[in-house]
């Protein structure tokens, strides 16, 4: 037994580390990172649209290239360094737990610069970018609070970081303004991508009640087992995943990352790039809400509709209280709003939501 | 903590469900290694069969034909591993891995038209009179042809293991080798024929992945079933009743886990998450400590008629 892991990590390892890279340095270089497939029909799907994008932008002035299905930590060190070693300008990090090699690396590599998404730590050669999804989970917690008649919504959640937390909660907020009955049942898969246990996730909710399943892992298993069900209703995580729609997946979150990258390897090119902080939301295109299919009531869509509307012009902010958080006391008073730093460590839930945020 | 809310007959129901493809995967493998030949390309073949199992599905409308289809992409990828393995007398550790990277790899390649494609799933097969009765009809007797495939499997390895003349040989083959090989048994030939239905055991098994349970393809999506199967095998010490009880066990604590965390169970969620590897390694242990595994005597070694 012992051998044939020892064997089986090592074989992992050597398949990881042996893409080989061209050399030469006339292109600007940029290297992707990421955590799943690029088949994987929602997260690394989006980047790695948004490569595309960039190679279609400039043509011939720009190589890409990448390394799908990295493990977060140690293995995406040694990828980072190999495109590092093998040249390339501007390497774009595309999962949270990249966060602390990417730091190690960049350190290492000090002419590189890096871009860490979802993140929180910055270097002079670190920039961090992000997406204000919760911004789209306000709108899917309206919808799931309107849709739902079991009053029991299922959250298939992947690990306990405050990009999850905060779509926990801002879909808890805006389920419970629309129905005060509704009841969250989340469930924590500690996977990014693992069909077969996303589908066993959203069936053991199904078969508890939850008639609104709401993801935030990649794969589209838990549509398909929404399907089978019949009468449960889905978003889309990510990516569109319209092949589900009409019905179960009656809206998605999308987020596009391709204006980013192409801005981004722009300023590389021009020697403009600066480590940054960049995280946009509805407003700025980076998180569009896929189409709302017609199994929506109509009166529901047009709230929702209006919604986007009021996020994007900032007119409505998506965390305004009152908030309580889960142990009673307050959080946001009246009208107010929550600052970025709250949002970008949050790790508690807000009041209401039943469980513990496992750590 | 509101227990009530999990159905005991569809928590066991789905762990049925859950569990199948691990139980195909290993219950081949059992075979294998009951030969005497280590075959670690299980998650190739699996993978391989749920891509060609999904594409024969989808472009036939016949989820039947897809699941032969990948019967035989398994066993056709197996093939390679026993022509390296039993004529060339490669090492079987570095050509089962080697097994499983083609398999990843060739998957994906042959999966990338088939992304988010939906594909005809297995109706339900109600058995009559058996699916009425309360609470152990649903549970038991309402699932998908595969299921029952699967655990009929089963009782047919052990009995052809333990009953006949032609199991009596593949055992001695696994024992040793050189004593079967001089009463004339064709060793390279019987070990050929194991590892094509190790192979095809495994095509089944991810062909159920991509076909009922998930159903739809998507890259790597066995994500590491194969390298637990290769577990069971060595849990259940090459009994197959044992895979079956190993397979639904660990299938068990899998859906257990979830089902508990969706009722909103008091329980760390770590130690639910860990719990079926926990167990795994705590029945390992236990039969370690008991000292005679029953493992193949003759496993992983290269067998030659000259030697």
């Amino acid at each position: 037994m012992k051998r044939r892991i020892l064997l089986a990590s090592a074989a992992v390892a050597l398949a990881l580390t042996g893409t080989a890279f061209a050399d030469g340095h006339a292109k600007t270089k940029v290297g992707f990172v990421y955590v799943g497939p690029v088949g994987d029909g929602g997260w690394t799907y989006e980047h790695n649209k948004g490569r595309l994008a960039v190679e279609e932008h400039f043509g011939d002035k720009v190589e890409t290239v990448f390394q799908e299905s990295v493990p977060e930590g140690a293995d995406s060190e040694r990828v980072m360094t190999q495109m590092a070693l093998a040249g390339a300008d501007l390497i774009f990090t595309t999962s949270f737990g990249y966060m602390d090699p990417t730091i190690n690396v960049a350190a290492k590599f000090p002419d590189v610069k890096f871009e860490h998404a979802t993140g929180y730590k910055q270097a002079d050669n670190v920039s961090v970018y992000s997406a204000r999804f919760y911004e789209g989970r306000a709108v899917q917690g309206h919808i799931a609070g309107k849709m739902t008649k079991t009053n029991k919504v299922g959250y298939i959640a992947s690990f306990p970081i405050p990009e999850v937390i905060r779509g926990i909660n801002s879909a808890f907020i805006h389920a419970k303004k629309v129905n005060p009955d509704v009841e969250f049942s989340i469930v924590w898969a500690y996977t990014w991508f693992d069909p077969a246990k996303e589908a066993d996730a959203a069936q053991a909710l199904i078969e508890q009640g939850a008639d609104v399943i709401l993801q935030h892992t990649d794969s589209t298993a838990p549509q398909a087992a929404a399907e089978a069900a019949g009468n449960v209703v889905t978003f889309g995580q990510a990516s569109d995943m319209a092949e589900f729609g009409p019905f179960p997946r009656v809206s998605s979150i999308i987020d596009d990352w391709a204006p980013y990258y192409i801005a981004r390897t722009q300023a590389v090119m021009d020697g403009t790039w600066e480590s940054t902080s960049t995280w946009d939301g509805i407003g700025a295109g980076m998180v569009a809400i896929g189409e709302i299919s017609d199994a929506v009531p109509a009166d529901v869509k047009a709230e929702a509709l209006a919604m986007i509307d009021a996020l994007a012009d900032g007119s409505y902010h998506a965390f305004t209280g009152p908030i309580n958080k889960q142990d009673g006391s307050a959080w946001l008073a009246e009208g107010e709003t929550a600052d970025d730093g709250t949002l970008a460590g949050m790790s508690f839930y807000v009041e209401g939501i039943t469980g513990e945020i496992p750590n | 903590m509101d227990l009530s809310s999990i159905n005991p007959a569809l928590l066991i129901a789905s762990l049925m469900v859950s569990a199948t493809p691990i139980l195909l995967a290993a219950l081949g493998e059992l075979v294998v290694e009951k030969t005497g030949v280590l075959n670690l390309g299980v998650e190739g073949m699996m993978i391989t069969g749920a891509i060609c199992g999904f594409a024969i599905g989808v472009n036939t409308g016949s989820p039947v034909l897809g699941f032969m289809f990948a019967a035989m992409s398994g066993a056709l990828l197996s093939l390679a591993f026993g022509i390296l393995t039993q004529y060339l007398l490669s090492n079987q550790v570095a050509t089962g891995l080697g097994l499983t990277l083609v398999g990843l790899g060739l998957s994906s390649l042959i999966g990338k038209p088939y992304e988010g494609i939906k594909s005809p799933t297995l109706q339900k097969m109600e058995l009559p009179i058996l699916s009425d009765i309360p609470i152990v009809g649903p549970m038991l007797f309402s699932h998908d042809p595969m299921v029952y495939f699967s655990v009929a499997l089963v009782a047919a390895t052990w009995a052809v293991l333990k009953y006949t003349r032609a199991g009596l040989i593949l055992r001695a083959v696994g024992e040793s080798h050189d004593a079967a090989h001089a009463l004339g048994y064709k060793v390279v030939r019987i070990r050929i024929l194991a590892i094509l239905f190790g192979g095809a055991c495994a095509g089944l098994a991810g062909a159920y992945i991509s076909l009922v349970r998930v159903p739809q393809w998507t890259e790597g999506m066995t994500a590491g079933a194969g390298w637990i199967a290769l577990a069971i095998v060595v849990f259940a010490s090459w009994k197959p009743w044992r895979v079956l009880i190993g397979a639904y066990l660990f299938g068990g604590v899998t859906v257990l886990q979830l089902n508990l965390q969706a009722a909103g169970a008091k329980v760390p969620i770590e130690v639910l998450s860990m719990s079926p590897y926990l167990i795994t390694i705590a029945v390992l242990v236990i039969i370690s400590a008991r000292g005679n595994h029953g493992a193949p005597a003759a496993l992983g070694k290269i067998f030659h008629a000259s030697q």
